[in-house]
């Protein structure tokens, strides 16, 4: 019977209408149709209103690439960049290019059409949504049906419920530095601590052996114990204490020769025991800090934020809501279980940020040293990495702290800087009002970039901890410990003093030490004997632009650190030019080989024979008599042609420096 | 939502298809006298209509005035000689177990795939390929141990109807001895009781006397031994769950240490008490069945890997023995076992044994344990705190019968209130764990634990064994103690300090107390150190062996 679980399909999700404010502007969702049923805006209220209609189970996000590139105005019309700005410029005057820098009010003659839902082929025309913005359309919406208006007006009213977009108060985090500028803000600093989930990487999952994966069928991967069936009893996972101790040895913590389970108590149907197996009172590390290099657009800098405790947990099923994507308003909720039991890593920060762009460097460092230690993909959209940010605000130069807030459901970084950057905002003018902050965990909403509240948190939950009898105590060696330690691969700081004090800058240091393989990759180009900027140049220019517009990883394609110092070197030799080994590249990061090999199979080597330049300008001097005769009568700027033509003629093989000597000398001679 | 539905209730089915129609009413203590009369009668017109006696129904009720006689052995044997197929033994215990079912009611299900197996097995036999250790041997498995082919419900109403996906390692292992299993055995819900009257479904009879209970929470396991309705039996030991059923039903139950035999496939009471041990018709039997459930698994984390042990080398048929086969084993009886509270009969019984164990050679010396009676209170903060914990899963959303609610905590709460029986244990639990109660119960009672550890080593460094009463009374009347279960908690005093220690425990039978028409049995308790069953099994053989007394439950059908 238990079984029956696993042959339950998704039951068929019903569409229900959502309410989301204009912001991000268009909403996508991952595999389901959205489509917007009724746009309106009414004079009660300014904002744009759209109703995206999406299956429940799936997040609604907004269009990346559209809120990139688009802005709202407080009016609801939409701003976009003005053409002309980015390209030609030496030719503009300082005067156009300010006309050019300023906002343009989106027109809806010049939206492309937007597809929303990604493989589904259900889209919108964009222009639709948006310049219903516009007076103009307000008008033919009023008129396209009272239903809908109808529609309309139930959102807009449950949408003003909500409470106000706090006034923004605070001060932007770039302009901070510069000091001139007073505001309410300036009289408060935020206390912010973070608890991280890190999801570990293990091929099974903690305490049985089902396999730990992300994206499988409802229930796929499920056992008795996972399960939590009568009878059932877990059995740790060593790779589990293995990534512990890892993390806890990179964050310099100290860790526990001795540590045990704990069972952590509440009912919820996504947890199939009744209890959580975790680490109460002894996690297995304690005590340690991140460094954090902040980068250099804000200011740049160096901080270091301590760790309280790292502890092994497991993870809980996950509970799909039908009828809505939430809880509230759903018919009925299916359980799937493949993500119960599997490994966490909680990771408890010291409450020492202090602002939004602290908090977010902070979890991208861990997120980076998750990734060097290549124990879990620290993926926020899967939910690989979730952090949770405990928030209070106090009057400057107080010890106290404020009550806390929690905010959860943040899953990339900036939004988990706009998330607490919003609720400061929404704190200091709380205080400001005189009003009491309520201790609560509040949801932060990527479509309307606000947090709202989830739950009140007055009565803390009393969890009933008691030592998990079903598990022996978890001893390690000192030996373990010292191996372990022995054996773990640079971590990103490291990484970035060592690339500092190879002559790059903290820019192209950050960059590079981003990503661990991206690091990797660079040191074995550099281990070939390559000049330090050249290989960093390379990397995060030409390769990194080619890998992405080919949506491919460093590690997946086919370009090796040898064959990248090689056509260096060839560059570096005088073997070929830069021109050539830009175009020789996309075809190493695709198909492989040498770049040698490439070279000579496509006759590529640079013409640097004197001799051989000299006969080629020769024929181009004698096939364009014209031209030597105008420049010759004072027109010298037709140098670049003579130049295009040798170029043309060798296949872009010639020499540029050698060309442009002999060139000079035969016209000028 | 569709995933979750139980089976109708008529799959539980007990004995043969005409005798469930008149069973199928739900007891209870007040109305318990008269079912049983009804029972009586129609039980047995029930068994003259049906089934084939055959001749070997009487090879356990057979013997007495005799010797224990391990029944698994001869089983065996008669397999191995080709006297008897695995058939004939397994029908003719199915018989016995019909007949018997109606007054004793030990069984929450019997399997319909017995016969299939015993087939299976003569085919083996046929091929003359090997036999297990248990082949052919019919025997019950308490209702807490996960069987695939049959529902598991650990007694209780929330799991009615619950088929396993996997067999307890325990089962497991005894099907792959060869092993026949018949059925499951009654018991108090989850473990949680001493008399088996805490069943979800229905109430166990001591077969010595049909008014009384046959103790808790392995009860069905324990009259069914008795009533000769298997050969054996499994149940589980949290507080005394093995040893106290067995010793009011006169058979041996076998508790092995904390850790010697996997827990896995165990329906957890409380996860650092439980054991799955044994019962048999003798020692032998015990110490063939332990061999085969023993050893380490990679399922329980908490299971030992140590090596086992041949059980069975030691004991030797009672002629091969000396005068005085106990000579230079020093055994202890703890004082506080013996001191007020404990009624006449049982302290004869158990100052009988200690003769007997003189005459064999034995020294026997008092031991105190000062800090026994501490171990009852911890006893149950322990154990109803981890079971608050355990049974937390039972909630009604993965399995068993869901109640309506109009949220989620209703229908937890609903659920949890239709199909749970032992509310009090598990608030007492819920309650002991809670903020601020913590330290003073949790804590206190693992603290008490450690120090009744310590007790009983050093009490074992002083003796080779520690003996004691397994209870202060014999088999006590149906319904006696229902509504007092202080006094139920009471009867557990001699023997959870045992699970708060780990140790291994034999109860065998030693002597008789008033009452029944035969008068009722009383258990001898022996306690050695932590694995090494074989120190208190070689006693307990030569103990069975030479005592006079026979223990047979007296035939119910005339």
């Amino acid at each position: 019977m238990a079984m029956m679980l696993r042959a339950c399909p998704l039951a068929r999700l019903r569409d229900v209408h959502l309410v989301s404010s204009f912001k991000g502007l268009s909403l996508k969702s991952n595999s389901t149709s959205v489509s917007f049923s009724a746009v309106q805006v009414t004079p009660a209220c300014k904002k744009l209103v759209v109703q995206p209609m999406a299956a429940a189970g799936y997040k609604l996000k907004s269009h990346k690439a559209s809120a990139k590139r688009f802005g709202v105005t407080g009016s609801g019309k939409i701003t976009r960049r003005c053409a002309g700005r980015a390209h030609l410029l030496r030719k503009k005057s300082t005067k156009r290019k300010n006309r050019l820098a300023g906002k343009r009010w989106a027109e809806m003659a010049s939206w492309r059409c937007l597809e929303l839902a990604r493989g589904v082929g259900t889209s919108i025309l964009f222009r639709e949504a948006a310049a219903l913005g516009s007076l103009k359309w307000k008008r033919t919406a009023t008129a396209a049906g009272a239903s809908q208006i109808t529609n309309c007006l139930h959102s807009v009213a449950s949408n003003s419920k909500r409470e106000p977009r706090p006034v923004k108060t605070r001060v932007m985090t770039q302009e901070r530095g510069s000091g001139e500028t007073q505001t309410t803000a300036d009289k408060y600093e935020a206390v912010i601590g973070i608890e991280t989930h890190v999801q570990l990487g293990t091929s099974t999952k903690a305490f049985c052996s089902c396999p730990s994966e992300y994206g499988s069928e409802p229930n796929a991967n499920v056992c008795p114990v996972c399960m939590g069936l009568p009878g059932a009893l877990p059995v740790l996972n060593a790779a589990v204490v293995e990534s512990g101790v890892k993390l806890g040895l990179a964050l310099q913590a100290n860790i526990a020769l001795k540590s045990k389970f704990d069972r952590k108590q509440y009912f919820y149907p996504d947890l199939p025991k009744g209890y959580q197996i975790s680490q109460f009172d002894i996690p297995i590390a304690e005590k340690g800090y991140i460094d954090v290099d902040l980068p250099v657009e804000f200011g740049g800098g160096h901080r270091r934020f301590g760790v309280t405790r790292v502890h092994m947990e497991e993870d809980a099923g996950k509970l799909i809501h039908a009828g809505n994507d939430r809880l509230s308003g759903s018919s009925s909720s299916q359980v799937d279980l493949n993500r119960a039991g599997v490994p966490l890593l909680e990771v408890v920060s010291e409450p020492e940020m202090r602002t939004g762009l602290e908090a977010a460097e902070y979890a991208a460092e861990l997120q980076r040293m998750v990734r060097y230690l290549g124990i879990s993909n620290g993926n926020m959209q899967e939910g690989s990495m979730r952090c949770d940010v405990n928030i209070s605000i106090r009057p400057k130069g107080r010890e106290q702290f404020g009550t806390k807030v929690e905010i959860k459901n943040m899953n990339s970084f900036s939004a988990m800087q706009k998330a607490i950057e919003f609720e400061m905002d929404r704190q200091i003018a709380l205080l400001e009002e005189g009003e009491r902050i309520k201790q609560e965990t509040r949801l932060w909403e990527e479509g309307s970039q606000q947090t709202i509240s989830m739950r009140s948190k007055e009565g803390l939950a009393d969890y009933r901890y008691f030592p998990e009898p079903d598990l022996p105590e978890v001893v390690l060696s000192q030996e373990y410990i010292d191996t372990t330690r022995a054996n773990l691969p640079e971590l990103p700081d490291a990484k970035r003093r060592r690339y500092e004090s190879l002559g790059l800058s903290m820019q192209d240091t950050l960059v590079l030490a981003n990503d661990s393989d991206v690091a990797a990759f660079f040191d074995e180009v550099l281990e070939k004997g390559t000049e330090v900027k050249q290989a960093a140049n390379w990397i995060m220019g030409d390769v990194a632009a080619h890998l992405k517009s080919i949506k491919l990883t460093i590690t997946e394609a086919k370009l090796t650190p040898a064959s990248l110092a090689e056509l260096i070197g060839l560059i570096k030799d005088g073997t070929i030019s830069g021109k050539i080994a830009k175009e020789i590249l996309p075809e190493l990061i695709e198909k492989g080989g040498s770049a040698k090999g490439a070279v000579e199979s496509k006759g590529l080597s640079q013409i640097s024979d004197p001799a051989v330049i000299e006969s080629m300008v020769d024929k181009i001097l004698a096939d364009n008599v014209k031209q030597v005769e105008a420049y010759r009568g004072g027109k010298t700027k037709l140098q670049g042609f003579f130049v295009g033509q040798a170029m043309k003629a060798s296949g872009g093989r010639v020499n540029p420096g050698l060309l442009n000597k002999i060139l000079m000398a035969k016209l000028n001679g | 939502m569709a995933m979750l539905h139980s089976r109708p209730t008529w799959v539980r089915k007990v004995g043969s298809p005409g005798y469930v129609i008149q069973h199928s009413q739900v007891f209870d203590a007040s109305n318990l006298r008269i079912v049983l009369h009804s029972n009586l009668g129609s039980g047995c017109r029930e068994v003259h209509r049906s089934a084939t006696p055959s001749k070997s129904v009487s090879q356990c009720s057979e013997g007495a005035q005799q010797r224990p006689v391990s029944v698994i052995r001869k089983i065996r044997e008669s397999l191995v000689r080709r006297e008897k197929s695995a058939v004939e033994v397994t029908e003719a215990y199915l018989v016995k177990l019909r007949e018997q079912e109606p007054h004793v009611r030990s069984f929450l299900h019997v399997s319909e795939k017995a016969l299939q197996d015993a087939q299976e097995l003569d085919r083996r036999v046929a091929e003359g390929r090997e036999i297990g250790p248990l082949a052919g041997v019919p025997l019950g498995v308490k209702d807490n141990l996960c069987t695939r082919d049959m529902p598991s419900t650990g007694g209780s109403r929330i799991l009615q109807g619950y088929y396993p996906p996997y067999d307890a390692t325990a089962v497991a292992k005894l099907r792959s001895s060869g092993a026949i299993l018949v059925g499951k055995t009654n018991m108090d819900e989850f473990g949680m009781g001493s008399s088996t009257e805490g069943s979800a479904y229905q109430v166990t009879a001591n077969p010595w006397d049909l008014s009384r209970v046959p103790g808790g929470s392995s009860g069905g396991s324990a009259a069914a031994v008795a009533a000769g309705q298997c050969a054996g039996a499994l149940g589980s030991d949290t507080g005394g769950s093995i040893r106290q059923p067995a010793s009011f039903c006169g058979v041996v139950g076998l508790k092995p240490s904390y850790g010697r035999v996997s827990r896995f496939g165990l329906m957890a009471y409380a996860s650092s008490l439980d054991v799955v041990g044994c019962f048999g018709n003798s020692v032998m039997d015990a110490a063939i069945l332990l061999e085969a459930i023993a050893g380490a698994d990679k399922n329980d984390s908490t299971c030992s890997p140590q090596d086992v042990p041949d059980y069975t080398s030691n004991l030797l048929p009672i002629d091969d023995l000396g005068s005085k086969p106990l000579a230079g084993i020093r055994f202890g009886i703890i004082s506080e076992t013996i001191a007020d509270g404990v009624v006449e009969d049982v302290l004869s019984a158990v100052k009988q044994a200690v003769t007997h164990l003189e005459s064999l050679g034995a020294s026997v010396r008092e031991v105190a344990m000062p800090n026994f009676s501490l171990g009852l209170p911890a006893y149950y903060v322990l154990a109803t705190s981890e079971a608050s914990s355990n049974l937390a899963r039972y909630d009604g959303v993965r399995y068993g019968p869901r109640a309506h609610g109009e949220e989620v905590m209703s229908m937890y709460a609903n659920s949890r209130a239709l199909g749970f029986g032992p509310e009090r244990r598990i608030l007492m639990g819920t309650y002991a764990l809670s903020a601020g109660y913590y330290d003073a119960f949790y804590k206190k009672a693992q603290q008490v634990r450690t120090v009744i550890q310590q007790d009983f080593k050093n009490a074992l460094e002083e003796v080779d064994l520690l003996i004691s009463p397994v209870t202060p009374t014999a088999a006590y009347k149906i319904g006696e103690k229902v509504n007092d279960p202080l006094a139920m908690y009471v009867g557990d005093l001699m023997t959870v300090n045992v699970n708060l220690a780990g140790l291994p425990a034999l109860v065998v039978p030693c002597g008789l107390a008033k009452g029944g028409t035969s008068g009722l049995p009383v258990g001898l308790q022996m306690i050695g150190p932590a694995f090494r069953e074989e120190s208190i099994l070689r006693p307990g053989h030569i103990f069975e062996q030479t005592l006079p007394t026979s223990f047979s439950a007296p035939t119910l059908v005339s």
